[in-house]
């Protein structure tokens, strides 16, 4: 079980699996995540489903080397197994007929996001999405974004690919030009959500972000992933991920992501010391 | 009176300045000596008040006068014919406030250690002769159990819901009987509350694994990752036919807050994300199992209930050097087994009662810095007949404290109801159990244990479970 099927790599550090799991693909929607164990010491981390095949029977994740179990996936191979995939787990995104969706994406956000604006495309709404990335090699996944927007637009922060700049001036200038947009959706780093939201807010605009709060269940049973929604404290694992964007208290968000550094370094730096060196710059 | 039947005997236990650094048993458990003379302080009297004491009706003076006579694997059998989990029971049971609380020598002395026999027998037993289960089970896939009790019974399937006490007991006496059972649990380990919340010191895993390893070698098949109302959904496993009646023992498991502010700052934990990391996760081995646990150097509890005291000796063996209980109310309102409360006590934990937090204070770097609480006095009783705990007004102070636990209460998780229809809760969220088995709304689907009771104990959800099956036993006849 768990088995993984096909493992590609999109970018330096980033994975594309499929893994099998045909419980979730034929239950799954889009916004669904899965919580994922490598081994029996391994730690569970929640990661999106970027796509789902019930006839297959399985699901397709994106993985980003940012510490020890990402690093673990990262040197998994086609064939390996998962000790354990769970979910899907989550609210499905809720995705309705408004007419013109932005999805903005940074970094491998772009992955979760791929499910939901092909949803937004299929029942009708116009589709335009912007996707970032600090440079050209991190920009991920560019012909399935293309097939399931309308239009989209590459952004780099070095300018090395399309849009020179970070993705909320590139939405700042779709809104200058008097575009019209009915909802935005923004999925990737904290602050990157934040700033979309900040400047969302301004322009009356409803944004829907994904938060990637710590999780250890992901079944609503331990509140390691609660956050601050309009004053109110959710439980992100199943009231979410999902929220609305310009009720979200980033900043708490933040600082919870950052409780466990000094142990998520410690066990980076182990597992380096352990296979000899990162693998991050490895193309 | 003599002496051996006025004094019980002591359980040997690792001494409080040893096991407040390590992470096994703290209870040594009897020997076969100790076991005899306790089991001989028994005077066997008529009317047996023990017994109604224990909710599953154990035996016990037949239990213990086959221990007197030195008969441990026959009075292991003898619990058994009530209660499968002896060797959990005898360690996590509150005895003091059931079978113990009424026995007939703990008028003028003190009550026969009912739980530490039970608690050998099982041991003994165990360490003796291996259980075994049916000889049919395991050799081609989902075999069935010839039924114990010899009764024909229809083919018939049943899918159970959790694998905490109430389902793997539910599970055993259906596999008993001779149906097929499938457990689905969401979690990748079994054992539900048996495995993630109650530590190691007071319930070896390897006693829980076993008792798991009895019920696959019933047949039953077990299922992990499996969330129901999520990965599958239950209606639709038994409209498909896969099934033809359903157990739901979910648990309770969604931790309470306080709702006072500063409650999501880092260091604040609910007791069930504390013990998950440190009991499922292994956080206690970290950085050699992967998920982390912080702990700081002074800990506050908030909370006096069994959930409580683990959560606080779990904080000193994990090396914080200042524990402190925080409790609404005073000492004989504490919910907690008067064993761990006394284990806490001995082994540094500080009770602060009649004290109740306001709020947490920041150290202005996202973590905690101080928690201010209020006094509190004991008013007129409530609706659960304990006197009310009043503030009492100007008696407010800051507590220098680090890290925080919250272990107020767990409610019933929403998820599988939410997703399916027509079951029906009560005002709590709790399933409603429309009889004595413990059916629902849906037609062939029980439930039983936490998620019925609210957070109870586990006999009582090993009870219920005993009682659904027997439920859905005489439904399934019904049906054929
Ligand atoms: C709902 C959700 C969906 C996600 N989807 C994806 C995805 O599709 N692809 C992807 O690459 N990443 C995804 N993530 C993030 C991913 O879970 C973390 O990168 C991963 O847990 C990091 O583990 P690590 O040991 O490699 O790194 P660590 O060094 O342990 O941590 C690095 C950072 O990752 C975060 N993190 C650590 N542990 C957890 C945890 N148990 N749960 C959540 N976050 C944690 C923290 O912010 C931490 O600072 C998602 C997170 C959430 C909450
Ligand atoms: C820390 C702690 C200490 C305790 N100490 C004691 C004690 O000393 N003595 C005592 O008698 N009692 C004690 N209790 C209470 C006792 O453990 C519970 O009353 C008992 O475990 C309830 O059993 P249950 O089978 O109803 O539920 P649980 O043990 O909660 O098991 C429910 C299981 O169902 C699973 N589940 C939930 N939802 C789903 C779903 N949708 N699909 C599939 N699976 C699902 C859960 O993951 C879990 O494994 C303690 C509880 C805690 C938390
Ligand atoms: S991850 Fe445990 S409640 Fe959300």
């Amino acid at each position: 079980m768990f088995r993984i099927m096909e493992k590609r790599l999109l970018a330096p550090a980033v994975h594309q699996l499929v893994v099998e799991a045909p419980l979730v693909a034929r239950s799954a929607r889009p916004g669904n995540f899965v919580i994922v164990r490598t081994n029996e010491t391994g730690e569970r981390i929640p990661l999106t489903i970027a796509d789902y095949d019930p006839e297959k029977g399985s699901v397709m994740l994106v993985v980003q080397e940012v510490g020890k179990s990402t690093m673990d996936i990262g040197m998994m191979e086609a064939g390996d197994s998962f000790a354990d995939v769970a979910g899907p787990l989550g609210q499905a995104t809720p995705i309705k007929k408004v007419g013109t969706v932005v999805g903005v994406a940074g970094g491998i956000g772009v992955a979760p996001l791929l499910p939901q604006i092909k949803l937004h495309k299929e029942i009708g709404n116009h589709v335009i999405t912007i996707v970032g990335a600090r440079t050209r090699d991190l920009l991920i996944l560019k012909d399935e974004t293309e097939q399931a927007s309308h239009e989209v637009i590459f952004a780099t922060d070095d300018g090395s690919f399309g849009y020179h700049g970070f993705v909320t001036a590139a939405l700042e200038e779709l809104i200058k030009q008097g575009r019209q947009i009915d909802e935005v959706t923004a999925i990737g780093p904290v602050r990157m959500m934040q700033a979309t939201c900040n400047l969302t807010r301004k322009h009356n605009i409803p944004t829907l972000v994904s938060l990637n709060a710590v999780m250890v269940d992901g079944t609503g049973m331990c509140g390691c992933c609660r956050v601050t929604v309009g004053g109110e404290t959710k439980f992100s694992c199943v009231d979410g991920p999902d929220f609305d964007g310009h009720k979200v208290d980033f900043d708490e968000l933040a600082s919870r992501q950052a409780f466990f550094r000094d142990e998520e370094n410690l066990a980076r730096e182990l597992a380096e010391q352990k296979r000899g060196g990162c693998r991050c710059h490895e193309k | 009176m003599p002496r051996e039947i006025v004094d019980r005997v002591e359980m040997p236990k690792q001494s409080p300045e040893e096991r407040r650094s390590n992470f096994r048993e703290v209870a040594l458990g009897l020997d076969p000596e100790l076991a005899v003379r306790e089991a001989k302080r028994c005077i066997q009297c008529k009317t047996k008040p023990c017994t109604k004491g224990c909710p599953v009706e154990v035996e016990i003076p037949d239990f213990i006068a086959l221990m007197a006579q030195g008969k441990f694997r026959e009075a292991d059998a003898k619990i058994k014919e009530k209660n499968s989990l002896p060797a959990i029971c005898g360690r996590v049971c509150p005895q003091e406030s059931q079978c113990e609380s009424l026995c007939t020598l703990g008028k003028k002395f003190t009550p026969v250690a009912v739980g530490a026999l039970e608690r050998f027998a099982a041991d003994w037993t165990r360490e003796h002769s291996p259980e075994s289960g049916c000889e049919k089970a395991g050799s081609d896939g989902p075999a069935v159990c010839a039924a114990a009790d010899g009764i024909e019974r229809p083919s018939a399937r049943v899918a159970v819901i959790g694998s905490g006490p109430a389902g793997l007991t539910c599970a055993a006496e259906l596999a008993l009987m001779g149906y097929r059972v499938d457990i689905y649990e969401s979690l990748h380990e079994t054992g539900g509350v048996l495995r993630y919340g109650i530590p190691e010191f007071r319930l070896p895993k390897a006693i829980v694994n076993q008792e798991v390893d009895y019920v696959r070698s019933l047949g039953v098949r077990i299922f992990t990752n499996v969330l129901v109302g999520m990965t599958l959904d239950l209606n639709e496993m038994l409209a498909k036919g896969e099934y033809q009646a359903a157990f739901i023992g979910t648990g309770a498991g969604l931790p309470y807050f306080l709702e006072i502010p500063g409650e999501n700052l880092n260091g604040v934990y609910s007791a069930n994300e504390f013990l998950t990391r440190v009991n499922l996760m292994k956080a206690y081995k970290f950085p050699e199992y992967d998920t982390p646990v912080k702990i700081g150097r002074r800990v506050a509890v908030v909370g006096a209930g069994n959930v409580a005291m683990d959560a606080a000796r779990t904080s000193l063996r994990l090396g914080a050097e200042d524990v402190k209980i925080v409790y609404r109310r005073s000492r004989t309102e504490m919910p907690a087994r008067l064993e761990e409360i006394e284990n806490a006590e001995e082994e540094g934990v500080q009770m602060f009662l009649l004290t109740n937090p306001v709020r947490i204070i920041s150290d202005g770097k996202g973590g905690v810095g101080a928690m201010e609480c209020i006094k509190m006095e004991l008013g007129e009783p409530d609706a659960s007949g304990r006197r009310r705990p009043v503030p009492i007004p100007g008696s407010e102070f800051t507590m220098d404290v680090d890290t925080i636990i919250i272990a107020v209460g767990q409610g019933p998780n929403p998820l599988l109801a939410r997703a399916t229809e027509g079951l029906a809760l009560n005002r709590r969220g709790n399933i409603e159990a429309r009889d004595e088995y413990g059916a629902t709304s849906i037609p062939g689907v029980w439930a039983g244990g936490d998620i019925v009771t609210g957070a109870a104990t586990v006999i009582s959800a090993m009870g219920a479970g005993k009682r659904a099956a027997r439920g859905i036993d005489i439904w399934l006849r019904s049906q054929s």
